[in-house]
C-alpha cells in the first residue's frame, strides 16, 4: 500500500515562516496514494493532471523543456528533489521555472534539504522548504538571513550588484 | 588593486558570522562531519594528514602591504610563522587549529580577505597573469575583468554544489602567463579589428588524473556578454557533467563526451535566454571595476639612470645574473618587475615565513606602491620597481634569501606540499624538489641549460602541474612503496602540450640522476639557442628513453 510509506515533512517553511504541512510525500512510481494532497512522481502525476489534489516532485536529473514546463504551469505546487546535498542540480531547476517559464506556484524543495543550503535555495526561487528531519528549525530561520547582500541577480533581486552601486553613485567605492 | 566597499565588506563579515555558527554547530555535534565537510571546504578549511589546512584567497594574486603584514601575524598566532604560497596563485597555513579558523577568518576580513571558495565542488579563485597591468605585450588589464568574475562567482547560489571544483583563469596578453588551456574555463581578452574588446572562451583544459588541453568554445565574444555567457556554460556544466563518478566530473570530460559542437549549441541554447538580461555588463560597470586598477603616479626616471642601470649590468656579474633571471621588462621605460625567488634549498618551494612577510610588505611599500603579485610559479612579484633602485632592492632580497637568480630555471621548481603534508599525496614531493636544486646549483650549469620548467606533483590530482612542465614528475604509490614517473614536454604557455611519460618509474634516490641524464641528452643533441622544449620536441622521446633506462 503506497499510502503506508507516506512521507510527512516534520520541518517546512514557507516563505520564510514555519507551516504546518497539508501535503504528504509519495516516492513510489507505480502506485498512487489515497491520502490527498499528496506529491507523487512526475510520471504519476502527469497520467493524473485533473486531480488538483496532486502535486509533481521532479528527480534532480530531470530535463525541463518547454512542454514539461507548460505542463506544469497548472500544478498546485512543483517540489524538486536532492536526493544528495551535493547534488546542485535543483538549483538550476527551480531558477529555470521561475526565470524561465514564470512558474508563479509553489517551488518546494525535499529530500536532502539541510540548514545551511537555505539561503541559496531561496535565491533561486524554492519559496517552501521541506527540512529532512533532522534539522533544528531554529538554526534554519537564522541561516535564511545569513547575508543582507548579494553580487549576483537572482530570482529574489533582479539587479546584479554592479549596477545597484552605479544606481546609488557608489559605483567607485 | 581593488578596494572593499560596504556591500564587499558585509559580506565577508557575515560570511564569518556564518562560519562561525556552522564551526559551532560541528563542535557540538548538530552539524555531521558529512555535512559540514562541503561547509568547510568552501571556506579554504580542508582536514589533512598532521592537522587541518587553511587556504586563503588571494583574487588573481594581487596582495598589499597591510594584506601581508597580516598574514604574517596569523601564521605567528595561529599557525607556526611560515606559510604556502600555491600555483593557483592562494597561501595555504599548514598548522591551524580547527576551532580557531573563524577567529582566522575574522582577522582575514579586518584586511579585505577571506578564504571564500578556495576549495569545495564551486567556482574557484579567478587566476590571471602575474604581469597584469604591466607586461608590454598586453591589450587589456585583466585585473578588472577577474573582479567582475570574482563578484559574479562569488556565493553563486546556483553554482555552490557543482559536479566539481571549477578554475578559471583569464589572459590579457599576447603571451599567455595564466595557463589558460588547462582551466576549466580559460578567457583570453583581445581587440578586433575595430578596437571593440572581444573574449576568447575555452572550456574543457585540465590537469588532473585525466589531463586535457581546452577547446575553444566562442572565439569573439562581445565583452558586456561575458558574465551571462559564463553563466550558460556553467550552468549547462551543471545540469549535465557527471555526478556518478568523482573522477569522471570535471567540465573537460562533458566536454570531450559531447565533442566541442554539441557542448557549443547547448550553451548557446541557454545562453539564448540569459543575453541582455541583468547580469549583462555596460560600460559604466567595466569603467567602475577598471578605477580599482590605475596606473599608479609613476615618477619619469631619467635616461642616465636607464644608462647606469645597463652600465652596472654590465659590469656586476651578479647583478647582471639577477637581472637577466628575475627581473621583467614594463611597458614603462624605465620601470621593470622583480621577481622573489621562493625557491630555495632551505624551504619548501613557495614557503614564505611570518619575518619575510613582513620585510615583503616593507619592500612592496618603499620600491613598489605597495603590491605584490604571486605568480602560479609561487614566487612573487614586485611589478613597478624604477630601475636606479632595482640595485638597492637586490641586495635587500639577497639578506632575504629571495634573491636566488634562478626564475625560469630548472632551479625554479614549481611543487605542491605533497605527502609532507596533503591528506591526497602517493608520495612526497619537497624532498624531491630539494634533491634536485641541491644536485643542480650550479648558476653555469643552470644558465646553460636555460629556460626549463620542472614541475612536481604528489599525486595525479597534479597541484604541481606536472603534467606542464618541461620536466614533470609525479609521485605514485605501488604497493605501499613511493616511486616517481617522469614525463617529458609538457608546457602551460601559448603552446600548451602534455608530457609524455619517459617509461617505467624511479625510486626516490634515483631522481636526481635521471634528471641528469635527460640534461645530458639536450645538451648533446640541442641546436645553438634550442631551449629543452624545443630540442625534445624535434628529436622526440626515444633518445631520452634510451639514455635514463640504457
Amino acid at each position: 500500500m503506497p499510502d503506508a510509506q507516506l512521507q510527512h515533512t516534520q520541518t517546512l517553511i514557507k516563505m520564510g515562516q514555519p507551516e504546518q504541512d497539508e501535503w504528504a510525500l509519495s516516492r513510489i512510481d507505480d502506485a498512487l496514494p489515497t491520502r490527498r494532497p499528496v506529491i507523487v512522481p512526475l510520471s504519476l502525476w502527469q497520467a493524473n493532471a485533473d486531480d488538483q489534489a496532486l502535486a509533481p516532485w521532479l528527480s534532480s536529473d530531470t530535463e525541463l523543456s518547454d512542454e514539461l514546463a507548460g505542463q506544469l504551469a497548472s500544478a498546485p505546487l512543483v517540489a524538486i528533489d536532492f536526493p544528495a546535498f551535493t547534488d546542485g542540480r535543483g538549483y538550476t531547476l527551480a531558477r529555470l521555472l521561475r526565470e524561465r517559464y514564470r512558474f508563479e506556484g509553489e517551488i518546494r524543495a525535499i529530500g536532502d534539504v539541510l540548514v545551511d543550503q537555505l539561503f541559496y535555495m531561496t535565491r533561486c526561487g524554492f519559496d517552501a522548504l521541506a527540512l529532512r528531519d533532522d534539522q533544528h528549525l531554529e538554526d534554519a530561520l537564522r541561516a535564511l538571513g545569513a547575508f543582507s547582500v548579494s553580487y549576483q541577480p537572482a530570482v529574489d533581486v533582479r539587479e546584479a550588484l554592479f549596477e545597484r552601486r552605479l544606481r546609488e553613485g557608489n559605483g567607485h567605492a | 588593486m581593488y578596494r572593499y566597499d560596504t556591500y564587499d565588506q558585509t559580506l565577508v563579515d557575515e560570511r564569518v558570522v556564518q562560519f562561525r555558527d556552522q564551526m559551532e554547530r560541528h563542535l557540538s555535534g548538530r552539524l555531521g562531519e558529512e555535512e559540514f565537510r562541503p561547509l568547510r571546504l568552501q571556506n579554504g578549511l580542508y582536514i589533512q594528514k598532521h592537522a587541518p589546512m587553511l587556504r586563503i584567497a588571494i583574487p588573481y594574486g594581487m596582495l598589499s602591504g597591510p594584506q601581508l603584514r597580516r598574514l604574517g601575524e596569523i601564521t605567528r598566532r595561529y599557525d607556526r610563522g611560515y606559510a604556502h604560497f600555491t600555483t593557483r596563485q592562494n597561501l595555504q597555513l599548514n598548522w591551524p587549529k580547527l576551532e580557531d579558523v573563524p577567529q582566522i577568518l575574522g582577522d582575514l576580513a579586518e584586511v579585505q580577505m577571506h578564504a571564500i571558495q578556495t576549495s569545495g565542488n564551486c567556482i574557484r579563485n579567478t587566476t590571471s597573469d602575474q604581469f597584469a597591468g604591466i607586461a608590454a605585450d598586453e591589450v587589456e588589464d585583466p585585473r578588472p575583468w577577474c573582479e567582475l568574475i570574482r563578484q559574479w562567482s562569488t556565493l553563486h547560489p546556483e553554482f555552490a554544489f557543482l559536479p566539481r571544483k571549477f578554475k578559471i583563469a583569464v589572459s590579457g596578453a599576447s603571451a599567455d602567463r595564466a595557463a589558460i588551456q588547462v582551466h576549466d574555463i580559460g578567457l583570453r581578452l583581445w581587440h578586433d579589428d575595430q578596437g571593440e574588446l572581444r573574449v576568447k572562451v575555452l572550456a574543457g583544459g585540465g590537469l588532473g588524473r585525466t589531463p586535457m588541453i581546452a577547446e575553444t568554445v566562442r572565439e569573439d565574444l562581445p565583452w558586456r556578454h561575458l558574465l551571462t555567457y559564463l553563466e550558460a556554460c556553467v550552468r549547462v556544466y551543471n545540469q549535465f557533467g557527471r555526478r556518478d563518478n568523482k573522477f569522471k566530473a570535471r567540465i573537460k570530460i562533458l566536454v570531450k563526451a559531447l565533442g566541442i559542437e554539441e557542448f557549443r549549441r547547448r550553451v548557446d541554447a541557454e545562453w539564448v535566454h540569459l543575453k541582455d538580461g541583468p547580469q549583462t555588463l555596460t560600460q559604466a560597470a567595466v569603467d567602475a571595476a577598471r578605477t580599482h586598477f590605475v596606473e599608479p603616479e609613476r615618477r619619469t626616471v631619467s635616461d642616465d639612470a636607464i644608462a647606469a642601470f645597463e652600465k652596472l649590468r654590465a659590469d656586476n656579474r651578479a647583478f647582471s645574473r639577477f637581472v637577466t633571471n628575475n627581473v621583467t621588462e614594463h611597458k614603462v621605460p624605465g620601470y621593470k618587475a622583480v621577481t622573489l625567488s621562493l625557491k630555495r634549498r632551505e624551504h619548501a618551494p613557495g614557503d614564505v615565513t611570518a619575518d619575510q612577510l613582513d620585510a615583503i610588505a616593507n619592500l612592496a611599500e618603499r620600491y613598489s606602491f605597495g603590491e605584490v603579485r604571486v605568480t602560479h610559479e609561487q614566487n612573487l612579484v614586485l611589478s613597478d620597481v624604477p630601475v636606479d633602485e632595482v640595485e638597492a632592492l637586490w641586495g635587500e632580497l639577497e639578506a632575504l634569501g629571495m634573491a636566488n637568480p634562478t626564475v625560469g630555471t630548472l632551479n625554479d621548481i614549481i611543487c605542491c606540499p605533497g605527502g609532507d603534508y596533503c591528506g591526497l599525496a602517493n608520495a612526497v614531493s619537497i624532498p624531491i624538489a630539494q634533491a634536485i636544486q641541491e644536485r643542480f646549483e650550479d648558476l653555469d650549469f643552470l644558465y646553460d641549460i636555460g629556460p626549463l620548467d620542472l614541475n612536481i606533483s604528489g599525486c595525479m590530482n597534479a597541484c604541481g602541474h606536472h603534467h606542464v612542465g618541461h620536466i614533470g614528475i609525479l609521485g605514485v604509490d605501488k604497493k605501499g612503496e613511493e616511486y616517481y614517473q617522469v614525463s617529458l614536454g609538457g608546457s602551460s604557455t601559448d603552446d600548451t602540450s602534455l608530457g609524455k611519460i619517459l617509461g617505467p618509474s624511479f625510486f626516490r634516490e634515483d631522481v636526481p640522476e635521471v634528471i641528469d641524464k635527460v640534461l645530458q641528452v639536450y645538451v648533446a643533441q640541442r641546436h645553438e639557442d634550442e631551449r629543452f622544449l624545443d630540442t625534445y620536441r624535434r628529436i622526440g622521446h626515444k633518445p631520452f628513453k634510451e639514455r635514463v633506462y640504457a
